[in-house]
């Protein structure tokens, strides 16, 4: 394959300060280019690339939240239960929302995400709270606070699914927008932008990745540590929250175990993204990369009829072994120990 | 003249391009205590790591004992008789001291079975050879640093021990904790061992070593007798520069107190603190580790609660809780460390600026001003003489003096009243701890109020025109920089 002459063509580049995001970019183009030689006509469809960008969202606004987590120098394993939760508790109310005819009232969708989000970012200040005030460490708070709301679901539900949704909900997050456009991407683009926005362009940016990296020399600077954790588990669970919302459109149901396996499908997601596990470092461009990446080998394999879809775990454990070898190997060339020379918050400013 | 125990000659060595050495000697007799001195980064660790066998010399000769060493490892460094005690000790924290002292002898002779009885005799007698009096079956954690280090030198001496290296040995140790580890020197050198004593400390030169070594960029600058030495020519052989050493007059010193703290009452660490700090003044507060003059930082900047007493700011009453209430009420802290307290090491040198003055930066809803956050950026690297070939560049990349010139920058960034320091120099080498002074001095005569905290005496003497002595958590006497010496603060500290 053509890989090899690429990687020697381009190893200024990836030796360098983006070297991470261009290794991930290398290994997407390898794969795209493998589909192009073996699948080509199936998975370079117009209708291929709509149904991934309809199907990503979901997942991807949680990692979203829990790269927003780990930059503190924490975690948020609760995105799939407050997901669940928050699908649930709309559902409710759309249903309750649904007029004689069995049409919903204009008001009602966007009511539905302001609610929605507002759920998740209450859910997400409790977390916040148990990590800044109680300093229970994030990855108890929040796996107690993902098994509680869990709970809260199955008691809500009886364990059944939430299903006879009014139609028009599921209709119109599964529409495209001039016909091309999934509205799931609109609603997952909306907040990668404003996500971006906040670590590159404010004070709140700045500031999560200094305490990330050292919360002690924050506090000793004057930070609010307490009041930027809360923020920012609030900001991730408004971000599992509206993930909630696309699940419960795209399979027109609510149920209190939908996702099992996202929380550490995110958790991988992010740490192949670049972003790192102690805190302090990690770009959102590199994190969408890493959800592009996953959703590209899960589809691609899926053209593979004779491979069977449990492959689809090994693969994805593969690359994110691979990519962190990868790491390791162009580290211990270029940078003694950990030393990085550059900041690696330098080039979002 | 009598055989030499370690002789050096001509070593170099150098790493991917740096010339860490270049042609050292370094001679060392029986029974001596040497004492090798030489700012940061100047090769002293890289010569110690040569000695015991941790790096190759790429040139050079090296002799102990009449035997040339070549190619010798570190295993082979200690069946010569070559012992380093690191700044870590290199000891087990989760064992006890039996279980640290007696294990390299259990692993060495293969004993497959443990014996209690065996493991405690041998413990035993490497504690009596230092006269150390420690419950062998305490865990190495819950010791204090003076302790493990004894933990640490006692294990050394049990492996025939004819040349022991002391990397930095009194860097957390109290006044008494240090005389108490001259004393077993002194008595390791009545056994015959030689001691290469690591400092760059002038009064512990002084006090212990017999001869000296220093180094500068990698090259020998001067070896001979103490004696010869005085403060002058050693900060002079340590840095190439000369200093005079001037006190501090201050300009014009305001009326009304700018800090005033009152019968301030921590329990446990200090009680009844009261003094009031001018503008224009640089006050010190001096005393030994465990006098309470950390906690007062602390206390002074919100990070630990005082129980009772009162904090008031231009006569005001101030309550202050968290550093956010201290920098609200002007006040600033450069902290104690450094590296864990002051910096965001991987951070670039930028945001570690600005952090303390962020929100200044930024218009509504946090935005940056991107123009004003650049200029900001540019005003302190120019002003405070970074030295950073681009402050996008991790914090980590500057020595120890740049790195504390940013910690004050990022203070001084936010228009302060009361500067309290606490340690402002520790660490530092001995060029840019006289910036570092000059910069307090300027600010002072700017009209801030400066507060130094610190146990370096003579810092303390020539910078601050008054000093308070803290002794067991109260302040014993106050004195006039005119009045102040180095004995007669030691006599109310102890």
């Amino acid at each position: 394959m053509s890989g090899n002459v690429k990687a020697s063509s381009l190893r200024g580049i990836l030796a360098g300060r983006n070297a991470h995001i261009w290794r991930l970019v290398l290994v997407m183009v390898g794969w795209m280019a493998f589909m192009a030689l073996t699948k080509y006509e199936k998975f370079y469809t117009l209708i291929n690339f709509q149904t991934m960008a309809s199907q990503f969202p979901e997942f991807g606004l949680m990692a979203l939240g829990v790269m927003l987590c780990m930059i503190t120098g924490g975690i948020d394993l609760s995105p799939v239960g407050v997901a669940n939760l928050t699908a649930i508790l709309m559902a409710f109310l759309l249903k309750a929302l649904v007029g004689p005819e069995g049409g919903l009232p204009g008001y009602a969708i966007p009511l539905v995400f302001l609610l929605g989000a507002l759920t998740g970012c209450l859910l997400g200040a409790l977390n916040g709270l148990l990590v800044s005030k109680v300093r229970i460490p994030p990855i108890l708070a929040t796996l107690g606070m993902s098994e509680l709301l869990a709970g809260v679901a199955i008691v809500l539900t009886n364990g059944n699914a939430v299903s006879k949704l009014p139609v028009d909900y599921a209709l119109t997050i599964n529409s495209r927008i001039g016909g091309l456009i999934p509205v799931q991407l609109v609603i997952f683009s909306v907040m990668a932008m404003l996500i971006w926005f906040l670590l590159s362009r404010t004070t709140y940016g700045t500031k999560i990745y200094l305490l990330g990296t050292n919360a002690r020399a924050a506090q000793y600077s004057g930070l609010n540590n307490g009041r930027l954790l809360v923020k920012t588990y609030m900001l991730s669970g408004a971000c599992a929250a509206l993930g909630g919302l696309i699940m419960l459109a795209n399979y027109n149901s609510a149920r209190a175990n939908y996702g099992g396996v996202y929380v550490l499908q995110c958790v991988l997601i992010v740490v192949l993204g670049g972003v790192s596990p102690t805190g302090g470092r990690g770009r959102i461009s590199g994190v969408v990369l890493a959800i592009f990446l996953l959703r590209m080998l899960e589809t691609g394999i899926n053209r593979f009829p004779q491979i069977s879809s449990y492959y689809i775990s090994l693969i994805w454990g593969g690359v994110l072994l691979l990519v962190m070898v990868l790491d390791y190997l162009t580290n211990r060339g270029t940078r003694p120990g950990h030393g990085k020379s550059k900041a690696p918050g330098a080039s979002a400013a | 003249m009598p055989e030499s125990l370690l002789r050096a000659v001509g070593i170099h060595k150098s790493f991917a391009g740096v010339h860490a050495l270049k042609g050292v000697d370094l001679t060392i007799m029986p029974g001596e205590i040497h004492c090798l001195a030489g700012e940061n980064g100047c090769g002293k660790s890289t010569l110690i790591k040569i000695i015991s066998g941790v790096y190759q010399p790429d040139a050079g000769v090296l002799e102990f004992n009449g035997k040339s060493l070549q190619k010798i490892t570190p295993i082979d460094a200690i069946l010569l008789g070559i012992q380093v005690i690191y700044q870590d000790f290199s000891v087990f924290p989760n064992l006890t001291v039996m279980e640290n002292l007696a294990l390299n002898s259990e692993l060495s002779e293969k004993h497959k079975l443990v014996s209690w009885k065996r493991m405690r005799s041998i413990a035993q007698d490497a504690v009596t050879r230092i006269n150390f009096d420690i419950d062998l079956d305490s865990i190495v954690g819950t010791l204090s640093v003076a302790q493990k280090q004894m933990v640490a030198i006692s294990r050394a001496l049990m492996f025939n021990a004819r040349l022991i290296i002391m990397d930095e040995p009194t860097t957390a140790l109290t006044r008494r904790e240090v005389d108490a580890l001259f004393r077993v020197i002194l008595q390791l050198k009545a056994q015959g061992i030689s001691i290469l004593f690591v400092s760059h400390k002038l009064n512990e030169v002084f006090e212990i070593s017999e001869r000296f070594t220093i180094f500068r960029n990698g090259e020998l600058v001067r070896t001979g007798q103490t004696s010869e030495l005085d403060s002058a020519k050693f900060t002079y052989y340590m840095t190439g520069r000369e200093f005079s050493e001037q006190k501090f007059i201050p300009g014009e010193i305001g009326k009304e107190p700018l800090l005033e703290v009152r019968n301030l009452t921590m329990r446990g660490a200090f009680e009844d603190v009261s003094f009031a700090l001018r503008a224009g003044e640089i006050v010190g507060v001096t005393g030994l580790l465990d006098s309470g003059r950390s906690e007062l930082a602390l206390a002074l900047f919100g990070i630990r609660k005082a129980d009772s007493g009162a904090i008031l700011v231009k006569g005001k009453g101030a309550a202050i809780r968290s550093p956010r209430d201290a920098v609200r009420h002007k006040i600033g802290l450069v902290p104690e460390d450094r590296l864990t307290e002051g910096l965001f090491l991987p951070q670039s040198i930028a945001d570690n600026l600005i952090i303390a003055e962020i929100d200044r930066l930024a218009g509504r809803a946090g935005v940056f001003d991107r123009e004003k956050r650049a200029r900001e950026i540019e005003r302190l690297v120019k002003e405070f003489a970074i030295a950073t070939p681009d402050p996008q560049n991790a914090g980590q990349t500057l020595s120890g003096g740049n790195q504390q010139r940013v910690v004050l920058a990022k203070w001084l960034a936010c228009n302060l009243d009361v500067l309290v320091l606490n340690g402002p120099t520790v660490g530092v080498d001995i060029g840019s701890k006289h910036d570092i002074h000059g910069i307090l001095r300027d600010l002072a005569r700017q009209g801030m109020g400066i507060l130094i905290i610190s146990d370096d005496l003579p810092e303390v003497i020539e910078n601050c025109s008054r000093v308070l002595v803290l002794k067991a958590g109260k302040i014993v006497t106050e004195m006039d920089a005119d009045h102040a010496d180095e004995q007669r603060i030691l006599a109310h500290m102890m």
